[in-house]
């Protein structure tokens, strides 16, 4: 159907004939902004994927005709919006499929902090008198910022730690889990080192004292085969742009049974789960996204973890002084995070964009934020790794040549910077006696 | 991604004078060093220049930095700056100055010409024999943030010199705040503290009447009254004294005169220094005893 053909004309007018002065003003302040946007870097060497995804043309085109012909609200009663419901379930059966899970399983949201945050309320407002919540020292803010504030509010929160290596002391988890612990919330994967935690383990002490088990998967799906079938979680945090689908657009996974009050309160969409208009063109994507995922999971997963090996052997065999950060062997395929010692994140960074490199690190200075990364100093990192580390995060369009350029600039750049730095070749110096007070404290 | 401008990142990719200078049995010339920040905070510099020992001025500078591309460039600015100066000439370059040379550093990155000027300074008084904590009194002032080792003077200090008015600007300036945030509040007391010191004007019409007092008493011969005398020991604790403590991130109050007697209370880094004993001797009673009156004994009451 031609949208515009069977309304009413008064809906048919444009604006812009209405008001053709201020058309005007539109492209003015349009031409403006854009001459202010910088040009885009268009061919970079893309390897901070972690931090988000390029949106798949397939996801694009699928995604595309609900921005324009297709427009309606699925709620609609009406033919036109009403048609979309159908699209929308399609879409959510894609991605229960990507979980293992049932379609009347998924939740929509906004973006994984929105998961994490309604998982973690609707956990405590179903339990009310349970006070206690347990998660570890090295998750996304998006839960450890929730179970801060919720420690303003009365609740005690037990706070995991983790060894050097990023893994958690099951043992720890044990000796916190008490019969008032109303939740256990922990990463599947973490985003900065891609250490997996042994969920079905935690999920099993968790079910022993009768706690709920929330999964922030953020970094997980999509890299590691899921399937909440025979699984021990209750729920579970994803986001759409991590896997190839764009921003705006997440999902929780709630198992059923599982009892849930819904964190955004308003209409009945998401069966009273998820109040608010669905965002269709975002479902529609993350639909497709997960069908690729799916589909790309098994021989991606390879490709990754070689192209990551290689980078990693390569750079540490050719680079002294530096160490891999984070437990080898339960790892993301797609993440490697190195330490090179001496010398500051930032400043590497800059020198790897200059190649046209993106990647990411764990120093304060390329965050807002003036203190290192939580997760590399939860490890207990040294200093001298700690400002130095950074994070490269692979995807299925890696490519050996790009991570052949990366193999080839790196040296360097480590080399050009420690040339600068007081502390290299100063170990008995400066550098010592300020790690041998640190070590005081 | 930080928005740098090209000199920063000019003098980034290619940075001028890096390295050490060794010290050489040139006859005439001496080399300075300085060093600061830490490791733990993620930043640090140390500075060297080679002083020609006659004219006091430096013929050479060279730096290493351990930091972000604005620590680097900060510290790659500042030798370019300083060549060819004396040390007197060098000791006023300020951290605006460096940052001025940059073309300006994001905000939340001046802490890097921050640490530039603190490494010239610590190199010249090394070179000059004079120990860094007296002038500086980072390590004795009372601590402020903690999680990066930041006292009240240097709080006050930079909040002076560039005209700070809210915390997020302190953290920016000094990293003070930007851990764990606890020390925030103190830091919103120290602005308004500094704020208004600054508000207040240095003499006013009462100490200019106490002075036309003192005057007219010292020109009938007449001894002071006990009114003139507390008046006057008021007056050259605040003008002459207490700037300078106030400085160093103390301070002290008048707390009573009984007699010859003055009791006095010392606060901030001055109550908790180690040197308190020589601070109330040198600095309040030989003054006092100057101005005043040669029989004045100078005594801190605990507060
Ligand atoms: S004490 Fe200042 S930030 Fe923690």
């Amino acid at each position: 159907m031609k949208p515009n053909e069977k309304l009413h004309p008064t809906f048919r007018r444009t604006p812009y004939r209405l008001h053709t002065s201020y058309y005007w003003y539109y492209l003015k302040i349009l031409a403006l902004v854009s001459s202010q946007l910088e040009p885009m870097q268009n061919n970079c060497i893309y390897l901070d994927n972690n931090a988000t995804t390029k949106v798949d043309p397939e996801v694009v085109e699928a995604m595309l005709p609900y921005l324009t012909e297709y427009y309606g609200n699925p709620s609609s009663m009406h033919t036109f919006g009403g048609q979309l419901a159908k699209a929308v379930k399609i879409a959510r059966e894609q991605l229960a499929a990507l979980l293992g899970a049932d379609e009347s399983e998924i939740v929509y949201t906004s973006c994984g902090t929105e998961g994490d945050n309604a998982a973690i309320r609707a956990a405590l407002l179903a339990q009310p008198d349970k006070r206690h919540i347990i998660t570890t020292q090295v998750e996304h803010p998006a839960v450890l910022n929730v179970c801060k504030q919720l420690e303003t509010q009365g609740y005690s929160v037990t706070y995991l730690s983790v060894n050097r290596q990023g893994q958690l002391d099951l043992n720890e988890l044990e000796a916190s889990l008490t019969g008032n612990t109303a939740l256990v919330t922990t990463m599947y994967a973490n985003n900065e080192t891609g250490v997996v935690f042994p969920i079905e383990q935690i999920g099993l002490r968790a079910k022993e004292y009768g706690a709920l088990f929330h999964v922030d998967a953020v970094q997980a799906v999509g890299k590691i085969p899921l399937n909440m079938k025979n699984s021990t979680v209750d729920m579970l945090t994803l986001s759409g742009h991590k896997i190839h689908a764009p921003k705006g657009i997440g999902a929780l996974y709630v198992r059923r049974g599982v009892r849930f009050r819904p964190f955004l309160i308003g209409g009945h969409q998401e069966r009273g789960r998820r109040a608010g208009t669905e965002n269709v063109p975002g479902i529609i994507a993350l639909g497709k996204a997960a069908e690729l995922e799916l589909l790309h999971l098994e021989e991606a997963t390879k490709r990754e973890s070689r192209l990551r090996d290689r980078l990693e052997k390569t750079l540490l065999a050719t680079i002294p002084d530096c160490e891999v950060n984070g437990d080898i062997t339960q790892r993301l395929p797609n993440t490697t995070n190195i330490g090179f010692k001496y010398i500051e994140g930032e400043a590497i960074l800059l020198s790897l964009n200059k190649y046209g490199i993106c990647a990411s690190s764990g120093s304060a200075c390329t965050s807002g934020s003036l203190e290192p990364s939580h997760v590399l100093r939860a490890m207990g990192l040294p200093y001298t790794t700690l400002h130095g580390s950074i994070r490269f995060s692979l995807c299925r369009y890696t490519t050996e040549a790009e991570i052949d350029r990366v193999i080839a600039v790196m040296p360097e750049i480590v080399e050009r910077l420690r040339a600068l730095s007081p502390f290299k070749n100063d170990e008995a110096g400066w550098l010592q006696a300020q790690e041998q007070t640190l070590a005081h404290r | 991604m930080w928005d740098y401008t090209d000199k920063v990142l000019e003098l980034f990719y290619n940075p001028k004078n890096q390295g050490a200078i060794e010290e050489a049995d040139e006859s005439g010339v001496k080399v300075a060093t300085g060093e600061v920040g830490s490791i733990a905070c993620g930043d640090a510099l140390r500075l060297h220049l080679k002083v020609e020992v006659a004219s006091d001025k430096i013929l050479d500078a060279r730096f290493q930095t351990f930091g972000c591309t604005s620590a680097i460039a900060s510290s790659s600015a500042l030798t370019e700056m300083i060549k060819g100066l004396t040390l007197d000439e060098a000791l006023n370059v300020s951290n605006k100055d460096i940052a001025d040379y940059l073309g300006g550093l994001p905000e939340a990155k001046m802490h890097c010409s921050v640490m530039g000027q603190e490494a010239l300074e610590a190199a010249i008084y090394n070179y000059r024999g004079i120990p860094l904590t007296a002038h500086d009194d980072d390590d004795e002032g009372a601590l402020i943030c903690s999680c990066f080792g930041i006292s009240e003077s240097k709080i006050r200090r930079v909040i002076l010199e560039n005209n700070l008015t809210d915390a997020e600007q302190v953290t920016n300036y000094v990293k003070a705040g930007g851990g764990c945030g606890s020390c925030l509040a103190n830091i919103d007391d120290i602005i308004k503290d500094v704020q208004q010191q600054a508000a207040t004007p240095a003499i006013d019409n009462y100490s200019v009447k106490v002075a036309t007092d003192i005057a007219t008493a010292k020109q009938s011969q007449r001894p002071l009254t006990n009114v003139q005398k507390i008046a006057l020991i008021q007056k050259v604790l605040d003008e002459e004294v207490r700037p300078v403590l106030i400085a160093d991130g103390g301070d002290v109050e008048l707390y009573d005169v009984d007699g010859d007697r003055v009791k006095v209370l010392l606060q901030g880094a001055c109550g908790s220094c180690s040197s308190s004993t020589a601070t109330l001797k040198i600095a309040i009673e030989a003054r006092l005893q100057d101005r005043v009156s040669k029989n004045l004994i100078v005594e801190a009451v605990e507060p």
